[in-house]
This record gives structure tokens, sequence and C-alpha cells, in this order.
């Protein structure tokens, strides 16, 4: 039992079991699924549907803070890789084109890794600190996602593109599968590989994984394009959902978002050991937030409230010098389970 | 840690500067901004008809009084080799806050206190989580920006409008130096505000201590500096900058909105960068500051009258000026050493 409560997920699965029980008092058919025209509708799968792009920016995000960065130019890569797309799907001669859509999703893309690039080269190469290096992508790539749609809001009318963000597949929602492919792929390569354990000694340490052998600027690199390669693939969900490229909108504050997903999941933000089901766990539970607060009848805004909230008790948990004013009478052994690394 | 108290680094070091002919290494990014000043006034004058008006130049001041404000409050932060995310948010919370107190019939002399206390009190509050707990920064203030925005949004959603005579007035208030030239009360607000900032920085004990945290928090707690004392401070600091930056920016927009001052969190941290403060802490100037907020002015107002670039350029060049001056610190410190 201590151990079920120890465990580094505990705490964000029950708030989310909590959440969702809730629900119940106000919409009785809360957990309701229904099959309709061969598609699951209900607001578990509205739950699951809304929280993908976070969750796979705050997978990028988990790797990127793994290695004791930061990313905030994710919001901005989601507007840029969306405005791409968009861009290239409105100047094809036939929209519904599956050769020409593959195109646009491998172009946008590619320009995520290549900006991912830039920031891991920007912290890596050159040494300037992640949180102001991510900064500048932040700030100019919105400016560079507007220059690409010129201001406007590009409609596109392409069933394909439609589907990424939009469709189903065995009455599943397509971005749910993307996501849940993502996540697999990851974990699977990082887990199953030398990969993570890597990573993770580099954020603990980034001195003594280079005395140990370890191409700490290779690895932190990666992790940038993995991370910005992630908010492409999130800015085209988001696109394609609404049929539109919007600058302003697209991933609008999502860097924070992400983050807090992050640590609500148990990644600590001084890098080192992270848990990539703890992000995915944390992008659900604010998804389930927000949409609780729709069910409630509360005024959304009261998420951000609550949202501060969360931020100070889990930073205060995870701090060690408040655990050893809080639990100084009740554990005199300093309280730091080593919980085994699970993705 | 994501780099913002940076590990014991020898050579972000105070040094105690060496005589010698020549420019102080320190001065130069401040030196390169007024140069890119200069040049982007040139460039305006040149190209632009009416840009020479002496108006056009104090606009820049006019328009951006209640930035320079929070950009002075952002400069202590950072160079404590902090930062704080919450200044946009509590901004708006303190145009909202007051705008609703006025609304209900409250009189100007005890509205401007109050809030101005509640920003204080906030800043106080981020420091004091920041340093007792040994909360990164990013995360404490960013915390208090959810806060502090979705306070306002739950004080109101929509925007409330300020009719109070006081307000009113420093809003028209004009200080006029002769035909059609005259700044607004905001600026000598914002001018005082900067004076006393640099007087500190530079000639106070609290000064001082603000610059030894940033250059080594270690060595500042070993030479017996009132460590604590100093890092809550500066986030306190910044609270009363930002609470004043609001009701500054509620005499310019005579309104309260919970969307006020969105992402004016990077504006100020764009201008204290491109004044050439050392984001790791220890080095800068609020003079730096000053101009690094006149440069952002600058952008807008000749991308104003070049009339056919769209407004997204403003962001694209502030990241182009960001990139090179964050650089430019980089070999500075890195010559340094």
């Amino acid at each position: 039992m201590t151990n079920l409560v120890r465990h580094r997920l505990f705490w964000p699965s029950a708030v989310l079991v909590l959440l969702l029980a809730s629900n119940v008092f106000f919409a009785p058919r809360f957990f309701t699924i229904t099959l309709q025209d061969g598609h699951l509708y209900g607001s578990l799968i509205d739950i699951l549907r809304s929280a993908t792009p976070l969750a796979l920016v705050a997978l990028g995000m988990t790797m990127v803070i793994a290695t004791g960065g930061i990313d905030l130019s994710v919001g901005s890569v989601m507007a840029i890789s969306g405005a791409l797309a968009c861009l290239i799907i409105g100047g094809l001669p036939d929209q519904d084109s599956v050769a020409g859509v593959l195109i646009a999703v491998g172009v946008a893309l590619a320009l995520s890794a290549l900006l991912g690039v830039w920031n891991g080269v920007l912290v890596a190469v050159i040494g300037i600190q992640p949180i102001i290096a991510t900064l500048i992508l932040m700030v100019a790539g919105r400016g560079i996602a507007q220059l690409i749609t010129d201001g406007q809001i590009i409609n596109v009318s392409s069933a394909p593109y439609r589907v990424i963000g939009a469709g189903y597949l065995f009455g599943i929602p397509v971005s749910v599968i993307i996501v849940a492919v993502v996540v697999a792929a990851a974990a699977l390569i990082i887990r199953r590989s030398a990969l993570g354990v890597l990573v993770e000694s580099v954020g603990a340490s980034p001195t003594a994984s280079r005395l140990a052998g370890i191409r700490a600027r290779g690895l932190t690199i990666t992790a940038y394009v993995f991370a910005a390669f992630c908010a492409g693939i999130a800015g085209l969900i988001f696109s394609s959902n609404v049929a539109s490229a919007d600058s302003n909108a697209a991933g609008n504050l999502i860097e924070l978002d992400a983050i807090l997903a992050v640590v609500i999941g148990g990644t600590a933000l001084t890098g080192g050991r992270f848990s990539i089901a703890g992000s995915v766990l944390g992008a659900v539970l604010i998804s389930a937030l927000d949409i609780t607060t729709y069910t409630i009848g509360v005024p959304a805004e009261t998420t951000l409230l609550f949202k501060a909230v969360v931020v100070v008790v889990l930073c205060l948990s995870q701090s060690a010098a408040f655990r050893a004013v809080v639990f100084r009478r009740r554990n005199p052994a300093p309280v730091t389970p080593a919980v085994e690394v699970s993705a | 840690m994501i780099g913002i108290s940076a590990p014991p680094q020898p050579e972000t070091a105070v040094v105690a500067p060496r005589r010698r002919r020549g420019l102080d290494r320190r001065h130069i990014p401040v030196l390169v901004t007024l140069g890119l000043l200069v040049g982007m006034y040139g460039l305006g004058v040149a190209n632009y008809d009416n840009f020479s008006d002496t108006q056009v130049f104090l606009n820049i001041f006019v328009d951006n009084a209640f930035l320079l404000v929070v950009a002075a409050g952002m400069t202590f932060v950072i160079l404590t080799g902090g930062i704080d995310l919450s200044v946009g948010a509590v901004v708006a919370l303190t145009t909202v806050v007051a705008a609703t107190l006025l609304h209900a019939g409250w009189p100007a002399v005890v509205v401007l206190p109050l809030v101005l206390l509640m920003g204080t009190s906030l800043g106080l509050g981020m420091g004091a989580v920041i340093h007792y707990f040994k909360v990164e920064p990013f995360i404490a203030t960013l915390a208090g920006m959810f806060l502090a925005r979705g306070l306002s949004l739950l004080i109101n959603r929509n925007s409330i409008p300020i009719t109070d005579p006081f307000w009113t007035a420093m809003a028209q208030n004009r200080i006029r130096f002769g035909p059609g030239i005259f700044i607004s009360t905001s600026v000598v607000i914002a001018l005082v505000v900067v004076l006393i900032g640099a007087y500190v920085l530079a000639y106070t004990r609290f000064g001082r201590n603000v610059y030894a945290i940033g250059g080594n928090a270690d060595s500042a707690l070993l030479m017996g500096l009132p460590v604590k004392r100093t890092r809550i401070a500066v986030y306190t600091v910044s609270g009363f900058c930002s609470s004043l930056g609001g009701v500054l920016l509620s005499f310019y927009m005579l309104s309260g909105y919970s969307l006020h001052a969105q992402g004016m969190e990077l504006d100020a941290i764009a201008a204290v960068v491109i004044g050439g403060t050392i984001l790791t802490g220890g080095s800068g100037y609020l003079f730096g500051t000053v101009l690094g907020v006149m440069v952002l002015g600058m952008i807008q107002t000749i991308i104003t009258f070049q009339g056919d670039l769209s407004s997204w350029w403003t962001k694209i060049v502030i990241g182009i000026l960001l990139f090179a001056f964050i650089v430019l610190q980089r070999l500075v410190t890195r010559r340094t050493t």
C-alpha cells in the first residue's frame, strides 16, 4: 500500500480519477461512450482528443527537460508547421490529392525538425541558456508563421488533411492513434536502448557524463529536434482539426501547459530522471480539467487559478527544502524513495 | 537546473575593472545598443519625412512608459540571475482591480496605494517561495502568472472603462515644452523610477548586493552578504514595478482588462537583454534597459512609418536582435576569462 502511495504517478492519477468522478454529479452521462456511425462518442473521448496536441508537445518537452533544458518555442513551432502545411495544400491544384497532402506534411515536419536543430545548436554548441535560446524562436517564430500565412487565416478544404485531426479509424479518432503510436515508439526507442539512461545522465550532471565519455552535445541537439518534431505533428493535428492555419491561436501558451504536464508527471525541472508516461498522464489531466470546467459550468478562466494552485503544490512537494520543513517531525530520515524508472 | 541560478563559474564573477586604456568590456553591450539606436534613428530620418520631429522621438517614451517601469523591475531580477514571468499578468491584474474599485466608487487616493501594495505583496510572496523552498524562479513566477491572470479573469472578463477624474486627468495631462512638443505624466513617473533604480543599483549597499548575488550567489553568501533578504527584495521590487506599470497602463488605456499586457514579460525580458544585461546575472546597467526599451519602441515607429511592413516584422526583428545580443554577450563574457 505504501509503495502504491509513494509511486510518483499515484497523486496525478488520483487527482485525475477524482476530477473525472466529480463530473458525474453534473452530467450523469459523463462516462457513457456511444457508437454513432462507427465513431466513438463521449466525454472521455473528447478529453483524449483535446489532449492530443498537448500530449505530443509534453512528450518532446520531457526529453528536453530531462537533459536539463527547456523549450519555450514549441507553440511557435506548432504555428509554423500548421501554417506551412496549409499554405502548401492551399496551393495544390487538387486539394484532395493524397500525395500533395503527404508532401505538405513532410515539408512541415522537416521544417519543424530544422527549427529544433537551430534551438539545439544555440543551446549545445553556442552554450546559451535554454530558456533564453528558445525564447528567440518563441518571439520570432510567431512572426515567421504570420509571414507564411501573410497575416491571414488560411482555410483549406482537403479531405485527406482533415483526417489527421478530425478523422476516425476503427471508430477511434486518428489524432489519438497518432499520439499513441508516437508515444509508444518513443518509449520503445528511449527505454529499450541506452538512450534514456544517457539522456538522464546528461541532465543529472553534464560534466560527469562528459567525463564518462557520453557525447552530451549530440544528445542535447537530438532532444531539441525531437521536441520540435513533436510540436510539428501537434501543429498539424491542431490546424487539421480546424481545417485552417491561425498563426495566433495555434499553440498559444501551450509551452506553459506542456511544462506543467511534465512537472505533474513527476519529471523534475532540474533534469535527470524523467517519466514519459507521467507527462502523457499530465497532459490528459490538464485536458480533463478543461473539459470538467465546461461540464460543471464554472467560467473557463478558473482553470488558470486551478493550474496556479497545482503548480505551487507540485513544486513545493518536489522541493527538498519544503519537505525538510514539513516532514521533519514525522520522518527523521530524508524522504526520497528511489522509485523505479518506468516509461 | 534550467540554468537560472548558475553553478559557480569563476568567469562570471564580478572582476575588478582592470585599469587600462580603451573600453571596459562590460560597457560594450550597452555601447552596441546605443550605436544601434543611433543607427536606427539615422535610418528613420534619412528615409521618412517628419521622422526627425522631436515629438516622434518623445512618443517612443509616451507609448512605452509602462514597459520602461516593468523592464526596470525586471532588470533587478535578471541582475541576480533570476527571471520574472509574472510581470504581464500582474500589470493586467492591477488594471482590472483598479478599474473595478474605481467603478465601485472608491476614491483614487485609496485605490492607488492599494493596487501598488497588491503587486508588491505578490512579488514578495513569489520571492519568499523562490528563496525558502528553493523553487526555480521560472516555475514560481509562472505560478504567479497563472494566479494573477486567473484572478483578473475571475474578477471581470470584459474591459472595464475608467472614468475617475484623477485617472482621466493623468491620462490627458501633458507637459509641454513647446508647440506640439510634449510628454505625458507617465513618462515623468517612469523616468523618476529609472533614476531611483539606477541610483539604488550603483550607490547603495542593496544595489551592490544584487550584483554580487548575480555574479556568484555562493561567494556572496560566504562573504556574509544578506542573500536571503536581497533575493526576496528583487522580486518585491519587480512586483512593485509591475503594479506601477499597470497603473501607468491604465492611465494610458483608461480601462482595466484582463487581457491587457499579454506577452509583456517577453517584451520586458527582450528590452533587458538588448540593453546589455547578462542573463546569468551580475553585469548590466539600468541605463541599458532604457536603451533596450527605446530600441523596441524605435522598431515599432519605423514599421509604422514604413507603412507597407506588417506588424509581424516587429516580432521577427526583435527575435533577430535578441539572437544578435545574446551571441554578443557570449563573446564578451568568454573573452573576459
